[in-house]
Formats: C-alpha cells, sequence, structure tokens
C-alpha cells in the first residue's frame, strides 16, 4: 500500500457549514466535523442521503467556504479554490455545447496549454476511458454512462493531485459499474492521486478504499472510521466474497443502518 | 462501447425494407404536408380574389382600398421606372443597411450589457431600475428625438433599430446568464477557468439559447425600427415611400411597400434560423415540430 503518513493531503479541522434557507433560518448542513485526508489514500464516505456528503466535497474542494471551522490543504488554511484537486460533480457537468473531444481539452486549455498539445492528450485520455471514435459526438448523443467517463477523462487530464468523487457511478449498472470501478483502481495505482470517494453505497467504498469514513444524518459529524485492510491488488468483482469483506461490511453496515434509519424517520416525519 | 459497434448497429437499418408502421407514417406525413400546403395558397387566392372581384364590382371604394392587380402594377412600376426617391433597389438597400447596423449593434450591447449585469450583483442593483425605467418608455417616440439630434440621414433610423432591439437582447441574455446551471460553472472553475473564460466558455454559449430566441423577434424590431425612422423623416428608403404613397392619398403604394417589406422581413428571418441552426448544433432535436 502506497501511503505517506506524515503529512495530510486535506484536514477539515471542526468544520460547520450553513447555508441559508428561505424560512430565515439557516440549515446546518455538517457540524464540527473533524476529518483527515490522508496524502495518497483512497477514503470512501458513505451516509444517508442528505447528510452532507457533497457539501463535504464542495468544502474540500474550495468551492464554498465553511461557516465555522478551517480546510487545511497540506497543512495550509485554503482560501478560495483548492488548486490541488480534480472534481467529479454528482450531477452531470459536462458542457453540453463541446462534444466530447472539446470537453476533454477543456481543462488544459483553460490553463493554456497549445490546442494541440491539449488534443493530443485529450485523445489519449478518450482512448483510456474507453471513448475513441465519439471525439466528435455531443453530450445529449452519449449514454449516461459514456458521459460519465467523459466526465472521468474530463478531471483526470490534470492529473490533480487529490481527487474528488462524488457517487460517480452510481447511475450506471451493476456490469458497468464493476468495470470502471476496476479501472478506477488501475488509474489510482498509476496516478497515486489522494482520492476521496463519496457513495451511498456501502459495498462499493469497502471494496474500493484504504479508509471508509461513516457521517451522521445530516447535522453530519464523523460516526466513524473503518481501516479496510483488504489486500491490493484488488479486484472488486471478487473481493466482495472474501471473508474478511463480509465481517467488515457488517461491522460498518451496524453504524450506518442507525444512521440511515435516523434520516428515514426523519423524511417520514415530513411527508407524513 | 466504441464506434465499431456504432457502425454495426447502422448498417442493417438500410437494409430494413421501407414498410409498416414507420413508413406508413412517412406516407401519411408527406400527404398531409402537401394538403396543407394546397389549403394554404387557396387562403390566398380566396382573399385576393374576393379583394379584387370587390373592388371591381365596386363594393368597396377602390380609392380607399386599393385593389391587388394595381398593387402588383405598383410593384413593377417601380421596379421598372424606380420610385419618386430613385430606384426601388436603392431604396431597399437603404432601409436594409439602417436595419442590419441598427440590429448588430443593438444585439452586440444587450449581449454585453446582459451578461455583464447578470455576472455581476452590484451593477445590476445600480442599474436594473434605469433599464426597468427606460424599458417603459415607448422607445418609438425617441425616433423623433434621433431626428432632431442626428438628421435625416441613416443614423437617426440606426439609433431607433438599436434602442429596439437593445432592450430585447439585454433582457434575453441576462435572463439567459440568471439561468446558467451552477454545476457547469462550479465543474468550470475546478478545470481552471479564469472569471474571463467562465464568460466566454461556459456563461455565453449557456446563455445563447436564450439569446438567440431573441434574435428573431429583435430583428422585426429593427426593421420596424428603421421604417418607423424613416416613415417620421428620410430621403430615402421603404419607410419614406409609405410615407409619400400616404401622403398623395395611394393605398396601392402603402400595400406594395407592405408587400415588399414582408418579403424582406422573411427573407431576414430564414437567415436567423440558418445562422441559429448553425450556432447551436449541439441541441438536441426540438421534441415536436411544430412550425409555421
Ligand atoms: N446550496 C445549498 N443551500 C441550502 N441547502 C443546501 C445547499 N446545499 C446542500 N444543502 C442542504 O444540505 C444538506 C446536505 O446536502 P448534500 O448535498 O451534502 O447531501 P448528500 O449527503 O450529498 O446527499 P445525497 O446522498 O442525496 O447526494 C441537504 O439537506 C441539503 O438540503
Ligand atoms: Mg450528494
Amino acid at each position: 500500500m502506497k501511503s505517506n503518513h506524515s503529512s495530510p493531503a486535506l484536514e477539515l479541522y471542526s468544520v460547520t457549514k450553513r447555508f441559508p434557507t428561505s424560512n430565515g433560518q439557516p440549515y446546518t448542513a455538517l457540524h464540527d466535523l473533524n476529518l483527515n485526508v490522508r496524502t495518497g489514500e483512497f477514503l470512501a464516505i458513505v451516509g444517508p442521503t442528505g447528510s452532507g456528503k457533497s457539501t463535504t466535497l464542495t468544502l474540500m474542494a474550495g468551492l464554498e467556504p465553511p461557516s465555522v471551522g478551517e480546510v487545511r490543504v497540506h497543512s495550509e488554511p485554503l482560501r478560495g479554490l483548492n488548486p490541488y484537486v480534480g472534481y467529479m460533480f454528482q450531477n452531470d457537468a459536462v458542457f453540453p455545447w463541446k462534444n466530447v473531444l472539446e470537453n476533454v481539452a477543456a481543462g488544459p486549455l483553460f490553463r493554456h496549454v497549445p490546442r494541440d498539445q491539449a488534443h493530443v492528450s485529450a485523445r489519449d485520455w478518450i482512448q483510456r476511458v474507453g471513448l475513441e471514435g465519439f471525439e466528435g459526438y455531443y453530450p445529449h448523443q452519449l449514454s449516461g454512462g459514456m458521459r460519465k467517463r467523459v466526465a472521468l477523462a474530463q478531471t483526470l487530464i490534470h492529473q490533480p493531485e487529490i481527487l474528488l468523487m462524488d457517487e460517480p457511478f452510481s447511475a450506471l449498472d451493476v456490469q458497468t459499474r464493476a468495470l470502471m470501478e476496476d479501472e478506477l483502481l488501475a488509474m489510482w495505482t498509476t496516478l497515486s492521486a489522494t482520492t476521496v470517494f463519496v457513495t451511498h453505497d456501502l459495498e462499493e467504498a469497502i471494496a474500493l478504499a484504504d479508509r471508509v469514513c461513516v457521517l451522521t444524518a445530516g447535522p453530519a459529524t464523523v460516526k466513524g472510521i473503518y481501516e479496510i485492510d483488504l489486500p491490493r491488488p484488488r479486484h472488486v468483482a471478487e473481493v466482495r466474497f472474501e471473508p474478511r469483506f463480509v465481517e467488515l461490511y457488517h461491522e460498518i453496515w451496524e453504524d450506518l443502518r442507525h444512521e440511515v434509519m435516523i434520516s428515514y424517520e426523519r423524511t417520514k416525519q415530513h411527508t407524513t | 462501447m466504441n464506434a465499431q459497434n456504432n457502425t454495426q448497429l447502422e448498417t442493417p437499418r438500410r437494409l430494413i425494407p421501407s414498410s409498416g408502421e414507420d413508413a406508413r407514417r412517412q406516407v401519411q406525413a408527406r400527404r398531409q404536408r402537401i394538403v396543407v400546403n394546397i389549403l394554404r395558397v387557396l387562403v390566398s387566392v380566396i382573399f385576393l380574389s374576393a379583394w379584387e372581384f370587390a373592388s371591381r364590382a365596386q363594393w368597396i371604394d377602390p380609392f380607399f382600398f386599393g385593389q391587388p392587380s394595381d398593387v402588383v402594377i405598383q410593384i413593377w412600376t417601380w421596379i421598372i421606372r424606380g420610385t419618386a426617391q430613385g430606384p426601388l433597389w436603392e431604396q431597399i438597400a437603404v432601409t436594409l443597411e439602417e436595419t442590419v447596423l441598427g440590429f448588430l449593434i443593438g444585439v452586440v450591447f444587450g449581449i454585453i450589457l446582459g451578461i455583464a449585469l447578470g455576472r455581476s450583483q452590484i451593477l445590476a442593483d445600480v442599474f436594473g431600475p434605469y433599464i426597468k425605467a427606460a424599458n417603459s418608455i415607448p422607445r418609438v417616440v425617441l425616433g423623433s428625438i434621433f431626428i432632431i439630434w442626428l438628421g435625416l440621414g441613416l443614423p437617426s433610423k440606426v439609433a431607433l433599430a438599436v434602442v429596439l432591439v437593445f432592450f430585447v437582447v439585454f433582457f434575453n441574455a441576462f435572463q439567459g446568464v440568471r439561468e446558467v446551471d451552477r454545476n457547469l460553472i462550479a465543474n468550470a472553475r475546478i478545470l481552471g477557468a479564469s472569471p474571463r473564460q467562465l464568460s466566454t466558455d461556459v456563461i455565453l454559449p449557456s446563455a445563447l439559447t436564450w439569446i438567440i430566441a431573441s434574435l428573431h423577434t429583435s430583428f422585426g424590431f429593427a426593421l420596424v425600427g428603421a421604417i418607423v425612422g424613416e416613415y417620421l423623416g428620410a430621403v430615402h428608403g421603404i419607410g419614406l415611400m409609405i410615407a409619400t404613397a400616404q401622403g398623395t392619398f395611394n393605398p396601392n403604394g402603402v400595400f406594395a411597400a407592405m408587400v415588399i417589406l414582408a418579403v424582406v422581413a422573411l427573407l431576414a428571418e430564414a437567415l436567423v434560423t440558418l445562422i441559429e441552426n448553425r450556432l447551436i448544433k449541439w441541441r438536441p432535436q426540438p421534441v415536436s415540430d411544430i412550425s409555421f
């Protein structure tokens, strides 16, 4: 395993995040949350829906400042955008007016890489995510899974030091998903990017991650963090059947289920 | 998941014989289109014959209402002998020049200011009320002011067209900017876009759908601006031809000028549609194809 435990890549230090709402009372999405992301690790974040997983990533990316507390990158307090991150958003965020090639080349072009060079590396990444032949297609002509691949290539082309992924594969069918998870692990090994991976699928989290962080139902704090000591390289389709996997799953599920139930009871109260 | 597969899927489709539900629907659609076209022509034939007949039979006074055959003769005379102000094509050219200039200037200002105010809360707060107030003035009356300021020539017409076009484009651009998907902006920022690149590469293309929707209406407004400007006082142009025809109590002249205007407007409309299809080729095909 490759991790440099000496200095964390990212720290959330007693972070609270409130959002203004229409009824005047601010809504607290995160409350006093402490979380360290080790350099080079694959950290998975799980939690019930609406707990604040996406909000956590938004803070890590510097898209939103915390209301209280501090985000630190390489031990420096973060102001404004985090320059080290690549971010795959939960919702489709590829540019509908750009074709696949232009979408993947967008990042380098924004950063003033010459056009030829940007296109060469874009083609390379398009091939790596298995989309060659679709360079001229517009997003509305692609399937949901293909759009996710475009987003992946668009994010990875920078070879970001820190990779934030928000439920990237939740819209895919089981087979495609297993394929892409394996591909992601392979790329993670070669890129050695610190990865924070949000999912609501505990199996996916355990299969991929070095550590799994469970968030409480909103306002979110860290409920528990679990070391996943399954050997690498892993094959996501097979690792699920290992006894240690099942053991870990039961252990973490106890925690998670409790939070999911709380969140579920709340929404039921809301609707009835 | 690759191009090979895709082309393989395409080939056998062409081999399917043209029968079955799809083919039947196509034939039906074609038939319906023919019927619609015949009916369209029929409507104008009936209307024009009724008009012609009524005025020949003196049911309506041709002195006030004109008659289609005289309108055609009037247009023909203009083509052959020119108008009171000079050759017909020159009048059309002048009006078109004013319209296109006014349109372009109005569109550019509308887009720039719409995006600026859409992006900056401070600018929007400061200038918002003024723009709303200016928008509530019936702007055609500005034509008189412009003629006093800028004279009888081209600038006063262009100015009126600009004012008419500006507000339409401005409000659409402004709204378009406000409607941009926050996700796309966040993504572009993460990918390294500077504020300027955000404007040109994300906000402008995404507001373009709104802006282009306004181009159809605003070209019409530009034409109105040019014509009204000419009507209020000019030395050339179709608007002046209408004013002259009115002054000499020649309804056929007014109608003839209207026909010419309609042709010009329809050509321009086709041009705008062409540009539109060029600019937003990334859009999925519209769901319904009800159109005029
Ligand atoms: N910009 C915002 N303004 C107001 N409230 C917000 C905003 N963003 C998030 N929230 C609220 O914060 C809470 C957490 O949202 P978040 O998107 O982080 O949840 P999540 O854990 O990612 O959920 P899911 O699994 O459904 O994606 C939600 O209740 C949401 O309503
Ligand atoms: Mg989320």
